[in-house]
């Protein structure tokens, strides 16, 4: 044979690929670790579709998930694609702008099966992502993985897909954040009440200022290498707090003060007066 | 035929003793449910939407496990075949993945709280006749803004159904039972419930991002677009409640206008009467129901003046409760803005 010939393994790197990541919100890792609890006895993971956006600068955006039932044996996998069809049409009557991105499966790892997979969505969407939440915390935490899938093509012929792996942001809207104690412990008795939320974001802030002390602290006493960008922006900070002078600021606070006096007792007035109304009607006796 | 065995009930006794329900105290929430409540809202903001709440009802507690939202939908006779099928077709596909698929109630979105309007109470009388007990899941996105997770369940008070089903709205009846304005919704305090694994995947995952968590928003001292809506808000609900006042008043006068036309009438009559006696005819009755002012005036339902005042509470209270807890915060500007700076130091920080 020729022997001068050699064949080269040659990786088609997709160009993207290096710049892709994504990005996920909570919402989506509920609904997979749900689908997870309530799976079937017979099924050790669970697999379905995730929907989002991608966003102008590349970045995917996952926002939504559902499951998928689906049968796995050693060599086979079946996917049950009309309701995979039927949710996703389900789905965009609610929200057109979220399309497939990808789809997800429970447990550590890229197994066989997961490579079929891959294939009947990469039919669906251009270089879907595949994430992996591990539910079984084999690793002794939560991991959660994105890959993009990259063919090995050996010459002409197709030999493997490689799934290399992408980076993972986990993003919460501000909505979801104010609500993000609660969701983590397994049962809040009241939902706090608007004092409480301020005094847990007060006492953030106050930790980081306390870390940006000590961090300034160790720097003068020679602790710790001063950083010249950081020093900048702690005398940019500082030097932001608006300086006025002190009787103008005084009467600043006082208005705003007598403003909100004024529609404490306009409401309170309102509510003696919304009681006394309603007596009136309906203790109202003619004759 | 003696019943041999005394304890035993017969089935007939069984089935026609109903149980009476335990009193509704606590509506359970799944975290997954309030995010997905949290993200639909907030995308669609500021148009309303609604969606289904599913789950299952236990003793006093009622567990809401999951819910899907409902799309916008146009007043249209064909669309609205439409969203049945949508419906029956996510229950039957949630069903499929093994997840609860009863209805529990349903969630809506609303603006500064704007909500308590007559379609709330009809939207609840037709669950009502399906499910024993629903409950409604108000959420208002605006106020996030202000770091407050405005989240309320809803109920419908028994003594209200009763009355607004007897449609027995009239002054007399309310005061015969002693109902308020106050006593037409009840609120119902929320628990949130989650797995253990999402509990354990959260921490999990919490722990790389704590300074991005701070909400630095919350600590904005500048109340005045939202006591702004606020105000505005309060001022058309007034309008509102002087037109219905307007009407009660316009009814009362047009009740005492008939009253002495009748009165009026029944003295003429008696006049005549006296005269016919003496003249020695017959008397002639003392009601003539043709006359049309005997028809009697029918009197407006106060339903709707309840649902204004009962909005223009919820403003009252909205501003009393913001205003208030910034009070505090005024003695605090003495130190400088906490906005702005914590803002860059999160920057510098992160």
């Amino acid at each position: 044979m020729a022997a001068s010939e050699r064949t080269v393994l040659q990786f088609t790197s997709a160009p993207s690929s290096t710049s892709l990541s994504a990005r996920v919100h909570p919402l989506v890792i509920f609904n997979i670790c749900d689908c997870y609890v309530r799976r079937p006895d017979q099924a050790e993971r669970v697999i379905g579709t995730l929907l989002g956006s991608i966003l102008p600068d590349g970045t995917v955006d996952i926002r939504n998930s559902y499951a998928v039932p689906h049968n796995e044996s050693s060599d086979q996998v079946a996917l049950d694609i009309d309701y995979h069809h039927n949710m996703l049409l389900s789905h965009q009557k609610v929200n057109p702008k979220e399309v497939i991105v990808g789809w997800y499966s429970t447990g550590l790892g890229v197994t066989g099966g997961s490579a079929l997979i891959h294939e009947f969505y990469s039919r669906e969407v251009s270089n879907p992502i595949h994430l992996t939440v591990d539910t079984g915390f084999r690793n002794g935490e939560a991991t959660t993985k994105a890959y993009v899938s990259v063919n090995l093509s050996l010459e002409d012929s197709q030999l493997a897909a490689q799934f290399q792996e992408v980076p993972l942001d986990l993003r919460m809207v501000e909505a979801e954040r104010v609500g993000f104690d609660i969701l983590k412990t397994t049962m809040v008795d009241k939902l706090p009440s608007d004092l409480e939320g301020m005094e847990a974001s007060m006492q953030r802030l106050l930790a980081l200022i306390v870390d940006v002390y000590k961090y300034v602290d160790d720097v003068v006493e020679g602790h710790a290498a001063p950083d010249n960008n950081i020093g900048r922006i702690i005398s940019e900070t500082v030097a932001s707090l608006p300086k006025l002078s002190p009787p103008d600021f005084d009467k600043l606070v006082n208005d705003n003060l007598q403003d909100h006096l004024l529609l404490l007792y306009l409401s309170s007035i309102t509510r003696t007066q919304l009681t006394i109304a309603e007596k009136l009607n309906t203790a109202a006796q003619l004759l | 035929m003696a019943n041999p065995n005394p304890t035993a009930r017969s089935f007939l006794q069984v089935a026609s003793t109903e149980e009476a329900a335990p009193p509704l105290r606590v509506v359970q929430m799944e975290g997954l449910v309030v995010l997905k409540i949290i993200k639909h809202c907030k995308e669609f903001s500021p148009a309303l939407v609604t969606g289904q709440l599913l789950g299952l009802d236990v003793g006093s507690v009622l567990e809401v496990t999951n819910c899907f939202p409902f799309p916008m939908r146009e007043e249209n006779e064909e669309i609205e075949a439409d969203g049945a099928n949508y419906q029956l077709e996510m229950m039957r596909c949630l069903r499929e993945v093994n997840v609860d698929n009863n209805t529990v109630g349903w969630y809506q979105s609303t603006l500064l709280g704007c909500f308590q309007t007559v379609e709330l109470i009809e939207t609840f009388l037709n669950y009502q006749e399906n499910i024993r007990r629903c409950v409604c899941i108000i959420y208002d996105p605006s106020r996030s803004d202000q770091g407050v997770l405005a989240l309320k369940a809803l109920k419908l008070s028994d003594s209200f159904m009763d009355l607004y089903r007897n449609n027995n709205f009239t002054g007399e009846q309310l005061r015969e039972r002693n109902f308020s304005w106050v006593d037409i919704f009840e609120e119902i305090p929320i628990k949130v419930s989650n797995s253990a694994l999402i509990s354990a995947f959260m921490t999990g995952l919490e722990a790389d991002t704590p300074v991005t968590q701070c909400d630095y928003d919350r600590l904005q001292l500048s109340a005045n677009p939202f006591l702004k809506r606020n105000m505005e808000f309060l001022i058309e609900c007034m309008d509102d409640l002087s037109i219905e006042q307007q009407k009660f008043q316009f009814y009362y006068r047009n009740l005492y206008r008939q009253q002495t036309q009748q009165q009026a009438w029944l003295q003429k009559r008696r006049a005549e009467n006296m005269a016919r006696k003496a003249a020695g005819e017959e008397p002639l009755p003392e009601e003539d129901p043709l006359n049309p002012i005997f028809k009697p005036i029918p009197e407006p339902s106060r339903l709707d003046s309840f649902l204004v005042t009962n909005q223009i509470a919820n403003y009252c209270n909205q501003i009393n409760g913001y205003v208030t807890d910034l009070l505090p915060w005024q003695s605090l500007y003495h130190a400088g803005t906490p906005t702005v700076f914590s803002k860059q130091l999160g920057d510098c920080i992160y």
